[in-house]
């Protein structure tokens, strides 16, 4: 856990009666509601179908205990009892009203957790591996290079009013569970020959209504370089990103129509002339940020505990761990992912009795740390593996053990037309649906890995693009129709779906998800080969063929 | 509309100088970016201070020759959430070391003050009276900032590490 100090709370506090002033200005007819909408914006505050909905920050995916209580404490303060984990880390309620905002974010800011530049066209939360610090084979915490460009892009100067919104995503794993490849900046930290620390810069990803996965702008930076890098690729943008259309001002596009090479230079020129400035880190700043991340102490445990075995005779205990328990970094721990897609639930939901219940079970089971995915799961990231019975027993109870992570219930989903105002069909409908369809945990099992993503619309919220199956909302003469793609992937092999055929309504959606899934069973060339493999192998054509001959 | 300089409400000295219209002989002037560099040595030779409005879209890089001798570089957000200016500003000061008065105009209002002092900017033309009359109020808003820049204020980082020396000092 990075602990803030009394710098981090000030400047939090400061953010917070500035919102509060700023609310009263609108409230009073001060400001115009256009002038306060980039300030709102900036400040975690959307205007929704129905009302306000408030993004709140989870930075890098991680938790204390007594921070998830405050979630918990605001959803049934200030909302309706209950709110929802989105792809990028953060958390979002969405009936809050506008003359409560300054007190819930004061509430929040009690614990070190607030909202700044949640949204906007501004440097968004810093995501992470939800696994960071805890992972086999990590390079290195990558939670510390996050917080240094989380404190860095925080209400920077110079990069409040970009043409559009910026993200950036951090891996230290070969297997990259942030998808940094789909972000306008995704780094992988690597070392050098003299095992220094440094990252791999991607730029230019991202999903939306034209997706690019990113490309590679340098191979290697160095660790005390990366912030005078980023703010070379941030001026460049800031300055010749579009601002004459909004659909076109990401930085994905400036890099799409310069051409990399181009783009990689305009940024080499204006790094040299930055790079030997107060931005470069010295070892002892990073340390100093590194020493404030503290970490459990560990006892030595067996892998194998009796707890463990005798549970396993269980079933359903075994399938459950077999599905939610990862390896840890640690001998006799384990990362449990505690699954909020349950079968008919919307994707990412949690009542506050059940982060109330989490926070309570991360203090007994995993010393008071709970992790956040863009998966939009749960995790806690440091339980003994003797733990595990009893720790499965109470969150089958809270409904937070549905064997399903990384199946085909594991649904992402955006909201949707049941919240949001840019929504054209609904998604959360689609995926409950789905989730009835394949409720049976033995055909979950015997399909496998397989990514399901639902947006709502164009926008791309759900990442339909980089779902194994992606499925697009779109309006048809005032009609909900889907637009299905396969074959697309998130993670180190990012790749965008291909479209199967034409839009199919409402009503046949899950039918076809079905055919799909059938048609994979059919072809797959052994049962481990994974969907994605099977697409991969034989293209969408046999897939096309099935889904469509018979419509 | 109100000008404030150098944190206090004061009287704009400058006229801005239209396109079509005659530049005076005597008088602070502001001049638009074409006009100026259409024949900077004769501008700059005038009796009174001269001053630029320089387009958010233009390299600031075309003004080092004549820094020394420009009175103001006006920057310009045509909207507030157009921030390519922040970016002059930056360049201007911190790489052309422009020591000159540099001016924010357009739509500036009271909630991107602090971070255009940050940026560099020492005069603002404010587009209510109530946002001039709050800057005061306004930029004390903050007492925390994350990043270096030009306006020499200590990070976050830095003051940490001087904490800590502090205190194994003792």
């Amino acid at each position: 856990m990075y602990a803030y100090d009394e710098i981090d709370r000030t400047l939090i506090n400061e953010r917070v009666s500035e919102f509060r002033d700023q609310v009263k200005r609108r409230l009073a007819g001060e400001l115009t509601e256009d002038e306060f909408k980039m300030l709102r914006l900036m400040n975690g505050v959307y205007l929704q179908l129905h009302a306000y909905m408030f993004r709140v920050a989870i930075p890098y995916g991680t938790l204390s205990s007594p921070q998830l209580r405050k979630m918990a404490h605001v959803a049934r303060r200030y909302d309706r009892g209950y709110g929802h984990f989105t792809t990028r880390q953060n958390i979002q309620f969405n009936w809050i009203k506008l003359a409560d905002l300054p007190d819930a974010l004061e509430d929040l800011a009690s614990v070190g957790i607030h909202a700044m530049q949640t949204s906007g066209n501004c440097t968004r939360n810093v995501t992470t591996d939800q696994w960071a610090g805890v992972a086999p084979g990590e390079v290195e915490d990558p939670r510390i290079w996050a917080e240094l460009l989380r404190q860095y892009s925080t209400m920077h100067p110079e990069f409040s009013f970009l043409p559009r919104k910026f993200k950036i995503a951090i891996t230290a794993s070969a297997h990259d569970r942030a998808a940094i490849k789909v972000h306008d900046i995704g780094l992988r930290i690597h070392k050098n020959e003299a095992g220094e620390t440094g990252f791999e810069v991607l730029v230019g990803g991202g999903l939306g209504r034209t997706p690019f996965i990113g490309k590679v702008i340098k191979p290697f930076v160095h660790g005390r370089d990366i912030l005078s890098y980023v703010e070379a690729i941030l001026r460049v943008y800031n300055q010749y990103g579009r601002r004459d259309n909004i659909y076109k001002a990401r930085i994905k596009i400036l890099v799409h129509e310069l051409g990399i090479e181009k783009f990689a230079a305009e940024v080499e020129d204006e790094w040299l002339a930055t790079r030997d400035s107060a931005l470069t880190l010295d070892n002892e700043v990073v340390e100093d940020i590194r020493s404030r991340f503290t970490y459990p102490h560990y006892q030595k445990l067996s892998d194998t505990p009796d707890e463990l075995t005798a549970a396993s005779a269980d079933p359903h205990f075994a399938r459950w761990l077999k599905n939610s328990v990862a390896p840890h970094q640690r001998t006799g721990y384990a990362i449990v992912t505690l699954s909020l897609k349950p079968v008919g639930g919307p994707p990412g939901d949690a009542t506050a009795e059940q982060m109330d219940a989490v926070a309570d079970l991360a203090d007994k089971y995993s010393f008071g740390e709970i992790r956040v995915g863009h998966e939009q799961n749960l995790a806690l990231p440091n339980v003994a593996r003797r733990d595990l019975p009893a720790l499965w027993r109470q969150l089958d109870k809270l409904g937070l053990a549905t064997p399903n992570v990384n199946l085909v219930t594991d649904i992402i989903a955006c909201p949707g037309l049941d919240y949001c105002s840019l929504a054209n069909t609904r998604s959360i409908p689609i995926a409950q649906e789905l989730t009835r369809r394949f409720a049976n945990n033995d055909l979950a099992e015997l399909i496998g890995r397989l990514h399901i993503n639902i947006s709502g619309c164009i926008n791309a919220c759900g990442h339909h693009h980089v779902g194994h199956i992606g499925i697009l909302g779109v309006e048809k003469n005032g009609e909900e129709f889907f637009q299905i793609t396969i074959g697309g992937r998130a993670d180190e092999h990012a790749v965008v779906g291909t479209l199967i055929g034409p839009a199919v309504p409402f009503a046949e959606v899950a039918d076809v998800i079905e055919d799909i899934v059938e048609a994979y069973l059919a072809l797959r060339a052994r049962p481990d080969e994974l969907f994605v493999q099977t697409v991969e192998r034989l293209g969408v054509e046999p897939f096309k063929e099935r889904v469509y001959a018979t419509r | 509309m109100p000008l404030v300089k150098q944190g206090k409400m004061v009287a704009d000295g400058y006229i801005h100088v239209a396109d079509d219209a005659e530049i005076p002989v005597d008088g602070a002037a502001l001049i638009s970016a074409a006009r100026f560099l259409a024949d900077p040595e004769v501008l700059l030779k005038r009796s009174s201070p001269t001053g630029v409005i320089w387009p958010n879209n233009r390299d600031p890089e075309e003004l080092v020759p004549y820094l020394d001798k420009l009175a103001v570089v006006a920057l310009v957000f045509p909207s507030f959430r157009d921030g390519r200016a922040y970016s002059q500003a930056r360049l201007l000061r911190e790489r052309y070391k422009y020591k000159g008065e540099l001016r924010a105009t357009g739509q500036v209002l009271r909630d991107q003050f602090v971070i255009m002092l940050r940026a560099g900017f020492d005069s603002f033309e404010v587009k209510k009276d109530a946002d001039a009359e709050a800057f005061a109020a306004t930029v004390k808003r903050y007492t925390v900032f994350y990043q270096p820049t030009g306006d020499g204020r200590i990070t976050a980082l830095h003051q940490r590490m001087q904490l800590r020396h502090a205190e194994n000092a003792r």
